[in-house]
Order: structure tokens, then sequence, then C-alpha cells
């Protein structure tokens, strides 16, 4: 078993709001050794998710989307874990994880599926080892429980799958509202019963759509992960540096067998829920402008000018690219084909079902009675 | 597989009979020759280890086959489904047991939103073998919350397949089959039958889970139950027989594919049709069975599909079971019934 503490409320912070690297007797260590290359990747991600989740926002606005789920504000967050994991540790996501998604490469066109509600999932999850988005919330986690027990017990028999790692880890993703739900809490009895590999990463962004935090919980979420018997630490989620050190950290021990961990990184949903969601309804033009003004890219790149990891030429460069994922976005969106009903027939079983078959036979009869009588039925 | 039944003291009474066994002893056997056949079949519930669940359905299979294998969980219906999802995700082919059917509630939203639908939703880019076994229905004299008949709720979710056992030989190669099923399947097992014996040959397959089967053949009304009714309607049958009616039972099988079509066959052949189930009928699955029987059979019955079942109230006090519950009398009551339409249509 772990060392257990309450986790200190302060966020674990490493570059202040200004850009100043800050020395931290703990997490310092676990940036230290990060060449420019990786320092420019973090900054890079976070700019091609913040312009593809902008284009979103307005794509949704121009029609071509049912929805859209801003991830604005939590760039840092996202990208902090995510790179400090391996390719090979599966993500189980909320339906707010874009930059995660983008991260892992999934492309424009299979992250839009559902947004232009062409298909429920538009990536094949094995193939990114990364989940179908979950939009009935702390589902995912339960999921990611059983996947770390999958992990354990195929390492116990000697049946890992080619390609598998021994210490592969899986990280369950939630925010502060889906903290709240009852499958977390199981979840969590089952990854501490079991001494489950696993990284709850929570995302506090502080509104569960118009909900605050406080009515979520009236304790820090990482302290919940005491109650569960292991450890859980707060980090400033603006903060890519120390997302990144604190998700490392974790997942070291979490490597070494010490079984679950908990992130909660403190963040801020600078976006509206969804783009059905008028969030000046329910929050304070203050508590916005205070965020805004901790923007995590802001930060990053003072840092990143100021040490000379990046200079003009760089960020040029970044923005042209995330110019041209926007644009491929958008042609993404307006040739995207919704999957046909005969395939959604097709997948309700893996194997023939009689009353499926059935109907699906029926329709296609139904609609060649339109074609004969000289219409042309819409497909 | 073995041709030996693990029977303790059941004599055999000729070689080529196989010995009579419980239905709990043949679940247990498909449970046991499933985790000998593939590493990766695991099961997880609540008390199935040590005790071997509250109906010890799995009797020493974890002394057996280890605590990894056959895992006891925590007291957490909705964690139980949703870790068996994770597992499947990840190559597993995981049996859960819900303890008593009225505790897959706390799973609901497992089973319908999330593995009724990963096929679906991904494309079917990722498979959910999950079976659950689901004791279920009444006539045991328990408390609320035990005798609880939950399968229209399921029926009505599509990704989901459902079967229904009603004798040993059944309850084992049914079982079997959800397990090696690529899809997920809830087997509801008839706990008021648990100690049903009958044979159970393990060399010959039983007919496919998904289809109906007609188990006794008649020639004037048409008798269509599942799961813990089928004793119940083959003695029925029985007492119809020695009043001079010929009675056909249908045993459904599968609530999900429904075999429609031999259940409609034998009402076309009888021109009437009964459908008895536990779960009351508003709203129950024996409407279902009716709706498709009349639109296949409209010029051939005689008399409009009738329905016997349980009430619409939540199941009573066990102490009113008896009163509840459909029994012989009320399905013969239902068979009667089902005459008086004689000549009414003038088919």
């Amino acid at each position: 078993m772990s060392d257990i503490r309450l986790a200190d409320p302060t966020p674990v912070q490493l570059l202040a709001e200004d850009g100043t690297l800050t020395e931290h007797p703990i997490f310092s260590k676990y940036i230290e050794d990060l060449d420019e290359e990786i320092l420019r990747e973090l900054y890079r991600h976070m700019v091609l998710e913040r312009r593809f989740d902008t284009e979103a926002t307005s794509l949704q606005r121009q029609g071509l989307l049912a929805l859209w789920v801003p991830a604005l504000g939590q760039e840092a967050a996202q990208i902090g874990a995510i790179a400090a994991l391996e390719p090979t540790d599966r993500v189980f996501p909320t339906y707010r994880e874009h930059a995660m998604a983008l991260y892992r490469g999934i492309t424009p066109e299979e992250l839009m599926g559902t947004f232009r509600a062409t298909r429920h999932t538009g990536w094949d999850p094995h193939a990114y080892n990364f989940n179908a988005y979950s939009v009935v919330l702390a589902s995912q986690v339960m999921h990611a429980a059983g996947w770390g027990m999958g992990i354990k017990q195929d390492v116990a028999t000697g049946t890992l799958a080619e390609g598998r790692p021994e210490n592969e880890l899986v990280l369950a993703c939630l925010g502060d509202g889906a903290t709240s739900q009852g499958d977390a809490h199981e979840s969590m009895v089952f990854a501490s019963s079991y001494e489950l590999p696993m990284l709850y990463f929570i995302q506090n962004n502080h509104w569960a759509i118009s909900v605050p935090q406080e009515t979520q919980s009236r304790v820090p979420l990482a302290h919940r992960a005491a109650g569960y018997g292991f450890e859980g630490l707060r980090v400033d989620g603006n903060d890519v540096l120390a997302t990144f050190a604190v998700t490392r950290y974790m997942a070291e021990q979490i490597r070494s067998g010490s079984g679950p961990k908990l992130v909660e990184a403190v963040t801020y949903r600078i976006g509206a829920h969804t783009t059905a969601d008028d969030p000046t309804k329910y929050r304070s033009k203050e508590e916005l402008e205070v965020w805004k003004s901790r923007d995590p890219i802001a930060r990053y790149r003072a840092w990143l000018e100021s040490t000379s990891v990046i200079d003009a030429a760089f960020t040029d460069k970044v923005d042209q690219e995330a110019a041209e994922l926007a644009k491929q976005l958008r042609k993404a969106v307006h040739t995207m084909e919704p999957v046909q009903l005969e395939r959604v027939f097709d997948t309700v079983y893996a194997e023939p079902h009689r009353q499926v078959e059935m109907e699906k036979a029926w329709l296609k009869d139904y609609e060649a009675g339109f074609a004969e009588e000289g219409q042309v039925a819409d497909k | 597989m073995s041709a030996e039944p693990a029977v303790q003291a059941e004599p055999k009474e000729a070689v080529t009979t196989p010995a009579p066994m419980p239905l709990a002893k043949a679940i247990n056997r498909a449970l046991a020759d499933e985790l000998a056949a593939d590493v990766k079949t695991l099961l997880i519930g609540e008390d199935i280890g040590a005790l071997g669940g509250v109906f010890r359905v799995t009797d020493k299979l974890q002394a057996q086959f280890g605590p990894d294998r056959v895992i006891d969980s925590p007291l957490a219906e909705s964690g139980i489904i949703g870790a068996c999802i994770g597992l499947a995700m990840r190559g597993y082919r995981p049996v859960a047991e819900i303890q008593f059917d009225g505790f897959v509630f706390p799973a609901f939203n497992q089973i319908t939103t999330q593995l009724a639908k990963v096929h679906n939703r991904t494309d079917g880019a990722v498979t959910v073998p999950v079976t659950i076994r689901l004791p279920y229905g009444g006539h045991i004299g328990s408390i609320e919350h035990h005798s609880e008949s939950p399968e229209a709720l399921f029926a009505h979710t599509a990704g989901l397949r459902i079967i229904a056992p009603s004798s040993p030989h059944d309850a084992y190669w049914m079982t079997r089959q959800a397990i090696n099923s690529v899809d997920p399947v809830i087997v509801l097992e008839p706990k008021r039958r648990y100690w049903l014996k009958g044979p159970v040959d393990f060399d010959t397959p039983a007919p496919d889970a998904f289809t109906a089967q007609v188990l006794r053949e008649g020639t004037d009304v048409t008798l269509a139950t599942y799961g813990p009714l089928v004793p119940v309607a083959l003695a029925a049958a029985e007492v119809a027989a020695d009043q001079g009616r010929s009675v056909e039972v249908v045993d459904v099988r599968s609530i999900s594919p429904l075999d429609d079509e031999t259940i409609a066959r034998s009402a076309a052949k009888t021109q009437r049709l009964v459908v008895a189930h536990e779960a009351p009928t508003f709203g129950g699955f024996g409407a279902e069975i009716a709706a498709r029987v009349s639109e296949r059979a409209y010029h051939r019955l005689q008399a409009p599909v009738l329905r016997v079942g349980g009430f619409h109230m939540p199941y009573p006090p066990s102490g009113q079971e008896h009163r509840y519950l459909p029994d012989i009398d009320r399905m013969l009551e239902a068979l009667e019934r089902s005459f008086v339409y004689e000549n009414a249509g003038g088919h």
C-alpha cells in the first residue's frame, strides 16, 4: 500500500501565472529531463486543439454540427496528462477530451462523427487505445476498472496480447460533475479492492453545465481518494508542466505496482458546456475574466519564449499548422456522410438476429416500393 | 468434454440414459466446462466464491479455478456489469452473476445504455461478449425484490440477447452457448427450478438457444411459455388431455431474438394460442408474442391470443404469490376461454 495522505488543497504548480518557472521539491525533477522538442510539442498540441475547438464552435453556429462541446481552457490539463503516458495506455474519455483524442492521432473526420451526428463513434477504439466517448457520465470509469482487471489478469496468466506491455495503465477521465455519479464510486471501490493499475484524471472545470463544483463536493475532489485508500493530488490544470509532472509521477508509481491513483486537475471551462448552453445565465463575467487571465497557453508560451525554446518562426509555423487543421476540419465536415441505416441494422448485433434481419428486409421492400412508383427514396 | 455427468450420489439408470441432475448443477457444469475451455472466461459476482453463490450455482468453482477467475465482487451491481464491459473490451468473456432479479436494476444503466450499445456505437469495431446470469421469477416464498420477472424491460433494448432455459439439459447447453456468443446475453435462470432434476446429455447439444421448441404436440390449442412456467404448462396440458383437449406446448426459450415463426406455425396449426409468463401481462412480453402471431396467423386463428401472467402490481408479499402467479388452473382457464370464441369470427 502506498503512502496515503490528504492532498494539499493548494494545487501543485510549476509555472506561475506570469510564466515564471518555480521549484517544487518533488515534481520539478519530473520535467527536468524534457528536451526542447518535447516542450515544443506540448505547446504545439495545445494550440492545435484550441484552433480546432474554435473552428468547431463556428461550424456548429453555421448549422454544420448537431452540437459541439468546447474544451477551451482545458488544453494544458489534457495535453499535460496524455503526453505523460504511453501510447499503449488505454484512455477512457468523457465527451470533452478532444485535445487527448487529437494527440492520439484521431482525425478531425473521425472525431466529428459524433458531433455532426453522422455516426455515434467515428474511430476504432482499439486502433488508438482511446475508447469511444462516453455520454452517460461515469459509466466509462467502470469500464476502465474492468480494463484494469484485464491488465492484471493478462499479466498473471501470461496472456498479454502482442504489443501490450506488462506495466500498462488505464486513464479514467472524469469531470467534477461526473464524480457525483454512483459509477464513479463503484469504480474506485473496484480499483482499490483489486489494486488496479488505474489513474483517475478529474478535470475540475468548476461547472457541470450550470451547477457549481461546490454542489458536487464540499472537499477537494482529490481528497476523495484517501477514502478509498489511495493517493490523490491536486494540480494546477492550467499549468501544462505541472500536469505533466504530476501525471508522470503518478504513472511511475502505478506502473511499479502501487495500485490506483487520482489526479484532480483544477482548471476552468472557458466556453459554454455545449453550444446549446448559455453560461451568462449562471456564472459571473468577473469569474470568467479571472480564469481568462490564467490562460494555459499564454502562460506556457511566455515561459517558452523567455527561455528561447521557441521563437516567432516556430509559433508562426504552429499557427499555420493550426489554420491547416481548421481547414481540414471544415472540409471534413462538409463531406462527411452519415452511416447508412443498413449499417446500423448490421451492427446492432455481431451475429444474426431474426427481428433485426426482418426489419431490415422490410425497410428495403418498403423503400423499393417508392422507387417503383417513380419516387426516389430519400436515402 | 466428459460424457460423465458430475453427479455424486445419483446412480445411473442405464448406460445410455444420462443420470438426472438438478438444473443448478447443470449450470455449474456448463460454467466449469467453459472455464476449463478458455482461460479468458471469468466469473464475477457477489458471493460466488467460497459460498458458491446464494443458490450454490458456482459451488466449488473458485476452489477449482482460483479467485482470479471466479471473482467475488464488491456489492455493486452496476460495477459488476461495468467491469464486465471493460474486461470484454480487452478480450475476456466475463460471466456475471446478478444475485437476484430485483438487484439487476442498479445495473440497468450499464446494461441498457452501455453493454447493449457498444458494438453498434463503435460500428462493429468493439465486441462485448458478456453473459449475465440472472436468477429470476417467484414462487420461492421470499421477501420483496427476490421474485421479479424483468424480461420485457430488457427485451425492449436492442443489442441484448435474452434466453430462458427451462430444463437441466437446456440450462447446460444454453449457458454454454450464451458464453460463446459474441453478443451480450442475459440468461434468465428459473430460480424456482434450480432443484428440478432432469437428464443432461453432455454429448448431444440442445437445439440452438435462440429458437423455440415444441415440447408436446397437440391439435386443439397452443400454450407458449418459457422458463419456470414450462413445467406448469406441461402439467396443464396433461390435465387438459384428461378433459379431452389436446394442448400443444411451445417452450419459447429465446426472448430476443424471438422465434415467432415456430410459435406462429404451431398457432396456425391449432388455431388458438395462449401465452403465459410470470411477469405482469400489462406491457409484458406476451403482448409482443400475441401481436406477432396475430399478424402471421390471423386467418388461421379462431380466437384472439390470450395471455396469462402476473397482475399490474409490484410483486406481492409472497404470502399471496400463489394467487398472483399463473398456475395450472389459471392456464386451464385461459385455454378454455380460447374456445369460447369458436366460430365467432366466421372463418
